[in-house]
């Protein structure tokens, strides 16, 4: 098994493994980020480049360096590789840069976005871009195109990460969307506003990593981060039935298929992935329609984690600690009431 | 210095006429070769011959044919790179269009050593006409036994296909133009697999020039080690130069490889000097979107050496005073020209050209227009020459394909070489006031 040190971090991963796959089996901050890579999706990854890392030496028998940064998702391991991503300055620099790239024509309409909350571009300015944009000139902006009356597009979010495409073309029959034009305005379209109708459509509302493809029955309807996710499975005929639905109160107000902490569509437990049915996604939306499983687990530090209470006490005082620079000698913090008071810490 | 191989029987008429071609000795190469030869020994010459790609990178040939996968019953292409699209650079338009059966011959010369049953040549939209020509002259080479069933009884079998693009530069890159000949988007893969593994159709490919696979026909005939001796180091041979700018003599002139530089700009035989007597400024030396170099550092290295028409000499200290000889796109600008607004005009071509699939070059190609044309316009400040140089350093080597190199290389020779006149529009938006004859073209 080809053995690749990430970050001065070695790790032996089996033959074919990607480098972003490897540093994901690592975890922690040294896994790159990744906008247009599914797991799930053959062929997927490459063009956003937010991925990219510096591969120091290709492998144990050729140990020269790779001249350019490469695209970790598309990048398979050799054996003696040695790669840095957040331990060479250089690399952050250029991802600063992608970022920029990403967000220059951004509309950033996130208070009226659906995704926001759980969307990776937010994240990814959070995480790696700067805090102030150097564009100072209009934004792109498209004409809507209408794809169906489930299924809002909002071009104008779109990256480009040809993660629907995929989608459409592997587990659905027949694509009707792709891309059209070229350059600065390609744009995803259905070309003569075709609408995309097919029972599996809506997964490409999961693969979305930005606001473009969001649930016109969920539109507008609350924050993400004020309803709660919970796993919930039903006999399907048409697919495996389990799912996320999300709760306001009493009410569902969407069904989404599960995603895993790389918001990256779940498998099964006989491991195909968990695609969702357009009847489940839309159709089903009283709890009296599914059996329930439970809260889902959301292990990410993401706002739609705010709302469990146990999560965000425990970021809290992650967060106070940073704060106050470090902990005090001899002094246990206890979760719970108080844990915010300085006073409490020093006691 | 004024070896002509490719170019020898330019000047006899109708050269592009099959019976003419083999009067003054066409296809006795591939008659020689055929019934005399093997694709090992074809494939030996070129590797002695030295011959690196003539379309931009100069990678040698024959290292890329012998990376040619060839597993056991799985079909193997070759495929010309005719989508001819850098600025600057019209030679391959002139060679098809004047010889069109040296190409074919070029073809199946290296179809042979390849073992290539079916060769495409990918010719660029706007050569339609050109197209028309390779089309008559494969159906005369069809009829006269040269192409088809058991070429001159060798028992080689070959079809060779011309297909018309639609006229996009990223067609260029050998990716993309694999996935447009397939049909599809051309949009650059993402390599590995190289199409010498998976390329055509998922089957091993080779993709090379125009003028590379026609420089075949004359290796075999002079021999490999004949031909290296033509040239200088490892830049052997001849090449086609397409001269443009503000020459008196502009057109595509085969030359020697280690031609001085200086004498191609000045001697009767090639440009003829810059146009009106006026002094020479700036060369772009290999196709728009190679460095620009100031006429202190083309005529002469940064060492004091003079610089040469070749790959070593122009490549001579990197970028920081050097360029590259591409692929051959020699634009020649004299004193009255701006950098600023010839910059501008290339970063507009880039960023209409770039396909989209990634982000840095999608992005940061238009981002480079807007601000160049926003000095241009007398807006321009000094933070913007430092936030041009920074983003044409977050898209080189962060893209796909190399368009976004192509791209930001402009712009950081513009402003290596030419600071001073960025800042003069920044300073002195008043001195630019005919911009508006510039867009009107007029003067």
């Amino acid at each position: 098994m080809p053995l690749v040190t990430i970050d001065d971090i070695p790790v032996e991963v089996p033959e074919g493994t990607t480098i972003l796959e490897a540093a994901r089996m690592i975890g922690g901050d040294i896994v790159p980020p990744a906008m247009c890579f599914h797991s799930k999706l053959k062929t997927s990854g490459g063009y956003c480049r937010t991925c990219i890392v510096k591969v120091e030496q290709g492998s144990a028998k050729d140990p020269r360096p790779m001249p350019k940064p490469v695209a970790s998702c598309r990048t398979t391991v050799m054996d003696g590789m040695v790669v840095r991503n957040i331990t060479s300055p250089e690399n952050l620099e250029a991802r600063a840069g992608v970022v920029e790239m990403l967000l220059i024509n951004h509309p950033l309409d996130c208070p009226v976005c659906d995704q926001a909350g759980e969307c990776h571009l937010q994240d990814l300015g959070y995480e790696h871009g700067k805090e102030a944009t150097r564009y100072e000139f209009a934004r792109r902006e498209f004409e809507p195109t209408d794809i169906g009356d489930k299924i809002k597009l909002h071009m104008n979010r779109c990256i480009l990460c040809y993660r629907c495409v995929k989608v459409a073309d592997q587990i659905t029959d027949g694509r009707c969307h792709g891309i059209i034009n070229r350059g600065e305005v390609a744009e995803i379209s259905t070309y003569i506003e075709k609408a995309i109708d097919n029972d599996f459509s809506g997964n490409v509302i999961d693969v979305c990593p930005v606001g473009a493809l969001t649930d016109k029955t969920f539109r507008f309807k609350s924050r993400v981060w004020f309803t709660k996710p919970v796993d919930a499975h039903r006999d399907c005929t048409k697919c495996c039935g389990n799912v996320r639905l999300w709760y306001q109160g009493e009410e569902v107000l969407r069904v989404t298929a599960r995603k895993d902490q790389w918001g990256e569509v779940e498998d099964n437990a006989d491991g195909s992935t968990a695609w969702i049915c357009n009847e489940c996604r839309y159709d089903k939306k009283n709890t009296s329609d599914w059996t329930i499983e439970g809260p889902s687990k959301i292990d990410r530090h993401s706002v739609i984690s705010a709302n469990h209470y146990e999560t965000s006490l425990r970021n809290i005082k992650a967060d106070t600690l940073k704060m106050m620079g470090s902990v005090p000698h001899g002094v246990k913090v206890e979760l719970g009431t108080g844990a915010l008071d300085p006073n409490n810490l020093h006691k | 210095m004024s070896k002509k191989l490719l170019l020898k029987n330019d000047h006899i008429p109708n050269i592009n006429q099959l019976a003419v071609y083999r009067q003054h000795g066409g296809y006795a190469v591939l008659e020689n070769t055929l019934k005399n030869s093997n694709p090992e020994n074809v494939l030996e010459e070129v590797k002695k011959s030295g011959l690196r790609g003539r379309g931009g990178a100069g990678f040698p040939t024959g290292l890329k044919w012998s990376f040619l996968a060839r597993p056991e019953g799985v079909s193997r292409y070759l495929v010309c790179n005719a989508d001819e699209s850098e600025p600057g650079t019209f030679k391959d338009r002139y060679l098809m269009e004047r010889i069109p059966h040296l190409l074919i011959e070029g073809m199946i010369l290296s179809s042979f050593a390849l073992g290539a049953k079916t060769s495409y040549i990918y010719i660029r939209g706007e050569y339609f006409y050109v197209a028309r020509i390779l089309e008559v002259a494969i159906a005369e080479a069809y009829a006269a036994g040269l192409l088809g069933k058991n070429i001159m009884g060798s028992g080689f079998d070959h079809d060779c296909y011309v297909q018309v693009g639609a006229g996009a530069y990223i067609c260029g890159e050998e990716t993309a133009l694999l996935e447009s000949l397939e049909g599809k988007r051309g949009n650059p893969r993402i390599k590995p697999p190289f199409p010498a593994v998976a390329g055509l159709y998922g089957c091993p490919t080779v993709v090379n020039n125009v003028e590379t696979i026609a420089a075949v026909v004359p290796i075999l005939e002079l021999g490999g080690d004949e031909y290296a001796k033509i040239g200088i180091g490892k830049s052997t041979g001849t090449k086609l130069i397409s001269a443009s700018g503000h020459i008196n003599k502009p057109g595509v002139y085969e030359i020697e490889l280690g031609l001085p530089v200086e004498e191609f700009i000045y001697s009767e035989q090639y440009c003829g000097g810059i146009r009106g007597g006026r002094k020479l400024k700036a060369v772009v030396a290999g196709g728009s979107s190679v460095p620009i170099l100031p006429t202190e550092l083309i005529l002469k290295t940064a060492n004091g050496e003079p610089r040469l028409m070749s790959y070593e000499s122009l490549g001579d200290g990197g970028f920081a005073s050097g360029t590259m000889l591409g692929s051959g796109g020699f634009i020649v600008m004299d004193e009255d020209t701006s950098i600023v607004k010839n910059l501008y005009t290339f970063a507009r071509f880039y960023h209409h050209e770039s396909c989209g699939q990634c982000s840095p070059c999608r992005e940061g190609t238009g981002w480079m227009e807007k601000i160049i044309h926003k000095i241009l316009d007398g807006h321009g400040t000094m933070q913007d020459i430092d936030l041009l140089w920074d983003i044409q350093s977050k898209i080189e080597g962060k893209t796909i394909c190399p368009l976004g190199e192509a791209a930001a290389w402009p712009v950081a020779a513009a402003i290596r070489h030419f600071r001073s006149e960025f800042e003069s529009y920044v300073q002195n938006p008043e001195n630019i006031k005919d911009i508006k004859h510039y867009y009107r073209l007029q003067n």
